[in-house]
């Protein structure tokens, strides 16, 4: 057996590892920073409910401006063609009334792109129906 | 961390017999009062649809600041608050039926219908158990509350009303850093920016 070998594989199998772990630990770390993040959100949205504005809850891949129980939406929401993924909510949380003109949601939008990607990551986790949340009708 | 029981018995007995002894810096009223004699004078400067997109930014805000004082309320009457935290409680609910009251009449100054309360609201009651978690629920309301309106803020054509949420939002702040205080977080004001 070629010990130059099995040592390089070794190497290799432990920096896969570690690079693993290291990549688990940027998700979680990802993860927590889009939970704050999503705290300023709290005054209008929650996950479970609906409130001043539509519940989060199953909100990857459904249309916008159709969440279950939500009756306020703007006329422009209801009539926008989006379905709401990663690419979406990036476009429209950065800058929400130039993304659907006329939206009620007046806010100024999430700049940062590593905020709104840390935002969206812990939103597709935290807003899967039946598995992280309930829907609410 | 500090015990949250502990903080409350202490501070709130001061927090309590300050929130009777100051005043508003600015009323309710003079905000209003302001913001409307402004927003009319703008409507002309900046027509029509801004000023209907600032009534669009303002109903949302007038929306939230309903869902406010049902939250406060649905606290007040959870029979877990110490009568020192309620005081406070219905203070801080005051202040927001303020904000709703001032807001709306700002939004029928511009000519705009403002929204009403809803008839029911749906709040996470069933995790509501103790008065801390009464008082982080609030807390995290506030906190919310000042990054919405950190976020209309440079929305509004009319740079009085931007003046009149910033008002509001310097409010909601203080309401956030007495809550975490309540609780026994500290810092009490965690940084010195807010997003």
């Amino acid at each position: 057996m070629n010990v130059g070998r099995v040592g390089a594989a070794v190497l290799g199998f432990g920096g896969l590892l570690l690079a693993a772990a290291a990549n688990a630990a940027a998700d979680e770390a990802s993860l927590r920073r889009g939970e704050q993040i999503y705290a300023r959100c709290a005054t209008c949205h929650a996950i479970e409910s609906n409130r001043t504005g539509p519940q989060h809850c199953g909100l990857f891949g459904r249309r916008a401006g159709t969440a279950p129980g939500f009756d306020s939406y703007s006329k422009a929401m209801r009539d926008v063609r989006i379905v709401w993924d990663e690419r979406s909510l990036d476009f429209f949380l950065q800058d929400p009334m130039k993304a659907v003109p006329n939206t009620t949601m007046g806010y100024a939008g999430v700049k940062d792109q590593r905020e709104r990607d840390d935002l969206i990551a812990w939103l597709r986790q935290a807003s899967r129906p039946g598995q992280s949340c309930s829907l609410s009708q | 961390m500090r015990n949250p029981q502990f903080v409350v018995s202490q501070d709130l007995l001061l927090l309590r017999r300050r929130a009777f002894t100051t005043g508003a810096v600015l009323s309710a009223g003079a905000v209003a009062l302001l913001a409307g004699r402004e927003a009319l004078a703008a409507n002309a400067k900046t027509g029509a649809a801004a000023t209907e997109a600032d009534v669009r930014i303002l109903n949302t805000a007038l929306a939230a600041e309903f869902e406010a004082v049902a939250a406060y309320q649905v606290g007040a009457e959870s029979g877990l608050l110490s009568s020192g935290v309620l005081a406070v409680a219905v203070q801080f609910q005051g202040h927001h039926k303020e904000h709703a009251a001032a807001i709306a009449a700002t939004v029928r100054k511009l000519g705009g219908p403002a929204v009403s309360a809803k008839a029911k609201y749906t709040f996470p009651v069933e995790q509501l158990k103790s008065q801390v978690d009464v008082v982080r629920f609030a807390a995290g309301l506030e906190q919310g509350a000042i990054s919405a309106y950190l976020g209309a803020v440079p929305l509004f054509a009319d740079r009085a009303l931007a003046q009149v949420a910033a008002s509001i939002l310097g409010d909601e702040a203080m309401h956030w850093a007495v809550l975490r205080q309540v609780l026994g977080e500290t810092p009490a004001v965690p940084s010195a920016f807010m997003s």
